[in-house]
C-alpha cells in the first residue's frame, strides 16, 4: 500500500498521527465509554460512579495504542474496543472485565457486534472485514479467539461498519467511495459471499453509517455521509440512491477567512433518533449539530434545525443517540496534540429533546450544562479527565484532526514529475541496486 | 517517406496501430491509488462513446442494451476481437490496467471498423482497475461472462493479495455476474492455475461445468488460442491449465 512508499519527497515534516475521541452510550443509558487515544474511560451513570477496567491478560495499559472504534452492543451487555494496536478487546458490561482479546494482523478501524450478540465484526485498514464467534465467552474466564475473514474490500481503508436491523445484512463503507451490502449468512465463520448491492453515488470517502427504521418501515433505510459533504439515503435492498441533503452550502465557516479550496466539509460523523425522524450530523469545522428531518414515506431527507452549541469551540468529533432518553451524546477530542500542557483533549456536551418527533416538535433541542448531563461534573471528570479547558486547545485539535483524515482518507494527487520521482526511489527498486 | 511521417505507428500495410510503439511494462501494481477517472456508478458510464452504432446519441445510454462480456485485463485485445465476429450481436468491454496497452486497444479497434465497415461495433476497452471498480462499470447480474486470460502470476506468497482471482474477488465477479453466467480462466503457470481452480471450487457460487459443456462451448477454443499471451505459449510449446465456472444460486 502507499503507507510503504518512502516519505522523502516534501513529507520529511509529516505530523503524528492524531486519533479523535470517540463516544459510545449504553443502549439504556447505563453508561457511557470515552475513547481518546489509547485511554478507554467509562463512567456509570446508572451507578453513579466511574469504573475501572479489568484485563486480565495485559498488564499496564489495556490499549497500546490509540482507539479507533468502540461500540456497545444492542442488548448492552458487551461493549467492544479496538484500535491501531491490532487488538480487538471484549468487554462485559456487568463485570468490567475483558472476556476476550482478539488479535488482529492490521490495524482495526471499525466494530460492529451483531444483534443477537454472538459475533463481533471488525475491519482492518487493508480492507478485510473479520468475525469472531463469541460463544464460550461466558464473562468468567478470559478467552483468546481467532477471528475468520467475512468479507473484503479490495485493499480500500474500511470506515463504517453496520449491521442492518432485521440483522440480514452487513453495510460496510470505505475510503473508495463504496459502501457494499452483503447478506450475513448462517454460518459467517465460513464467509459472506452473497452481495445484495453497492451503495453508489457519494464522490469522496464515504465517512459513516447509520440505519433509519420506522414500525412502517422495520427493515430500515440506511443513511451516509462522506468526505463530499453530503448526506445520502439508499435503500440497501436495490443499492439505489433515494436523496441526497448537500450541507456545503452551509459548511466551511470557521475557515471562510480565504482558503477556498478546502471549503468541502467532512462529515464526521452522523446518528439516529428512536423513531427514525432524525438524523443528526457533525461536520468537520463547524460548531453545531446540524438536524435532518428523515421522511421515509417521501424517501427524502430535509434539513429541520441547526442546532448551535455554545460556549467555547467544540467542533463535534463522534454522537450517539441514545435511544431510551433522547439525548444527543456528543464528544470533541484529540490524542497527541503536540504543543500543549495536555497530550490529550476529552470534552463532552449533550443535546436533549431527540427522542421522537413529538418530543422534537414541543421540545425545542438545546445543549445541556454541565451540571444538567447525567452524571453531571463527576461524569465529566471521568470521562474527559479534566474539567476546565483552553479555549486554544479546542482549535488546535480541530485542525490536527483534519489534516489526520485527509492524510488518512484523501487520495494524494501528485503532478507527473512527482510521480516520476515517488516511481524512481521506490523501495522495492532500492533493494535490487 | 511522407506517408511513413504522417503516422509511423499505424502499419502501412494494414492499417492497424503497431505494437512496438506501444511498449508497456509487463506489470502494474493494483494495490496502489488510481489516478484515472472512475464512472461514480454504472449509470454514469457513457456508452455512447464507446459503441457509437448502438447507442447513436448519448441520452440512448440507458436503453434495454447493456455490456454482456468483460475480459478483464485484456492486454493487447486479441479475445475481444474473436469474439466480436462470434458473437456480434453481444456488447463487450475489456478492462485493462496499463495506458499505453489500453491506447493501443483502442486504436486497433478504431482501426478495424474503418477497414471493416459495420464491424466490431460491439467492442470497446477502458483503462480501469478492475480489481477495485467492477461494481461502477457493471449492475447486478448484468454479465453472461466474464474472461480472466493469463493474468499476473504474483509468485511471492506475500503478493498473492494482488491476484484478480481470490476468493473475496470472486465475491463481487458473482454479484456482476447473473445466475448461469460463465467465468473463463487459463494461464500457462500450474501454481496459478491451481489457485484459481482452488478458489472457484471453494466458491459457494460457482459450479465447474462438464467436461461435454466444455466441449459444446465455442468459448473454451479461443481462451488458449485468441490472445497474444496464448499464441505466445503455444510458440515455446508450454502447458495451460484452465478453469471454467458457472455462476449459481447459493444454496442457503
Amino acid at each position: 500500500m502507499e503507507d510503504d512508499a518512502p516519505m522523502d519527497f516534501g513529507e520529511s515534516n509529516k505530523d503524528i498521527e492524531v486519533a479523535p475521541a470517540l463516544i459510545a452510550v449504553h443502549p439504556n443509558q447505563e453508561s457511557v465509554a470515552v475513547a481518546v487515544g489509547s485511554d478507554l474511560r467509562v463512567f456509570d451513570v446508572h451507578g453513579d460512579c466511574a469504573i475501572s477496567l479489568v484485563d486480565d491478560s495485559s498488564k499496564g495499559s489495556l490499549h497500546k495504542d490509540s482507539i479507533r472504534a468502540i461500540r456497545y452492543g444492542a442488548s448492552g451487555k458487551l461493549l467492544v474496543s479496538a484500535g491501531d494496536d491490532k487488538l480487538v478487546k471484549i468487554w462485559s458490561t456487568e463485570s468490567w472485565r475483558c472476556v476476550s482479546t482478539v488479535c488482529s494482523e492490521k490495524r482495526v478501524t471499525a466494530v460492529a457486534i451483531t444483534n443477537d450478540g454472538l459475533y463481533v465484526c471488525f475491519a482492518d485498514k487493508f480492507g478485510v472485514v473479520w468475525v469472531v464467534d463469541l460463544d464460550g465467552t461466558d464473562g468468567q474466564a478470559v478467552a483468546k479467539k481467532k477471528a475468520a475473514q467475512l468479507l473484503s474490500h479490495y485493499c480500500s481503508i474500511i470506515t463504517s461498519l453496520e449491521f442492518s436491523p432485521d440483522g440480514k445484512f452487513i453495510v460496510s463503507a470505505d475510503r473508495d467511495f463504496k459502501i457494499r451490502v452483503t447478506v450475513f449468512p448462517n454460518k459467517p465463520l465460513d464467509g459472506a459471499h452473497e452481495i445484495q448491492s453497492f451503495c453508489l453515488g457519494h464522490t469522496e470517502f464515504v465517512s459513516c453509517l447509520a440505519f433509519v427504521c420506522t414500525l412502517e418501515y422495520p427493515q430500515g433505510f440506511l443513511v451516509s455521509g462522506g468526505g463530499d459533504s453530503t448526506v445520502r439515503l439508499w435503500d440497501i435492498y436495490s443499492g439505489s440512491l433515494l436523496d441526497t441533503y448537500e450541507v456545503g452550502g452551509k459548511a466551511g465557516l470557521l475557515e471562510s477567512n480565504g482558503r477556498e479550496e478546502e471549503c468541502c466539509s467532512v462529515i464526521t460523523d452522523l446518528c439516529t433518533n428512536q423513531d427514525g425522524t432524525l438524523v443528526a450530523v457533525a461536520v468537520q469545522g463547524l460548531q453545531e449539530i446540524i438536524l435532518l428531518k428523515c421522511s421515509l414515506s417521501a424517501r427524502s431527507i430535509s434539513l429541520a434545525k441547526v442546532v448551535p452549541i455554545g460556549g467555547e469551540t467544540f467542533i463535534p468529533t463522534r454522537l450517539e443517540v441514545s435511544f431510551s432518553t433522547g439525548l444527543l451524546w456528543m464528544v470533541t477530542g484529540v490524542s497527541n496534540l503536540r504543543g500543549f500542557e495536555y497530550p490529550s483533549l476529552a470534552r463532552v456536551r449533550v443535546i436533549s429533546g431527540l427522542k421522537s418527533n413529538a418530543d422534537f416538535l414541543q421540545n425545542e433541542p438545546f445543549v445541556l450544562e454541565d451540571n444538567e448531563i447525567p452524571g453531571g461534573r463527576k461524569l465529566l471528570e471521568k470521562l474527559q479527565g479534566s474539567i476546565s479547558f483552553d479555549e486554544k486547545v479546542f482549535m488546535a485539535a480541530a485542525e490536527a484532526l483534519k489534516t489526520a483524515m485527509s492524510n488518512l482518507l484523501i487520495k494524494k494527487q501528485y503532478s507527473v514529475e512527482k510521480r516520476e520521482f515517488r516511481k524512481k526511489t521506490r523501495n522495492d527498486r532500492k533493494i535490487k541496486q | 517517406m511522407l506517408e511513413n511521417k504522417a503516422n509511423p505507428t499505424f502499419s502501412k500495410s494494414t492499417g492497424l496501430p503497431r505494437k512496438r510503439f506501444y511498449r508497456a511494462r509487463a506489470h502494474s501494481n493494483p494495490l496502489s491509488d488510481s489516478h484515472f477517472p472512475i464512472p461514480i456508478s454504472p449509470h454514469h458510464v457513457d456508452y455512447s462513446l464507446h459503441y457509437p452504432q448502438f447507442f447513436p446519441s448519448s441520452d440512448q445510454v440507458h436503453s434495454t442494451k447493456k455490456v454482456e462480456f468483460a475480459d478483464i485485463g485484456c492486454g493487447f485485445g486479441g479475445l475481444l476481437i474473436s469474439l466480436s465476429t462470434l458473437f456480434p450481436e453481444s456488447l463487450m468491454i475489456g478492462m485493462e490496467l496499463r495506458d499505453k496497452v489500453t491506447e493501443y486497444v483502442k486504436e486497433r479497434i478504431s482501426a478495424l471498423r474503418v477497414a471493416n465497415p459495420g464491424q466490431y461495433q460491439n467492442i470497446s476497452v477502458v483503462r480501469t482497475n478492475s480489481m477495485k471498480y467492477i461494481p461502477n462499470y457493471f449492475e447486478k447480474g448484468q454479465l453472461s461472462k466474464m474472461f480472466f486470460l493469463f493474468p499476473d502470476p504474483h509468485f511471492k506468497e506475500k503478493n498473492h493479495r494482488r491476484r484478480v482471482i481470490s476468493l473475496h474477488l470472486l465475491d463481487e465477479y458473482a454479484y456482476v455476474l447473473g445466475v448461469g453466467g460463465i467465468i473463463y480462466t487459463i494461464t500457462d503457470v500450474e501454481e496459478l492455475g491451481d489457485w484459481m481452480k482452488a478458489c472457484l471450487e471453494s466458491h459457494p457460487m460457482f459450479e465447474a461445468l462438464t467436461v461435454e459443456e466444455l466441449e459444446a462451448d465455442p468459448v473454451v477454443k479461443l481462451l488458449s488460442s485468441a490472445t497474444e499471451e496464448g499464441q505466445k505459449v503455444a510458440r515455446n510449446g508450454g502447458q495451460t491449465f484452465q478453469a471454467v465456472y458457472r455462476r449459481i444460486q447459493p444454496s442457503s
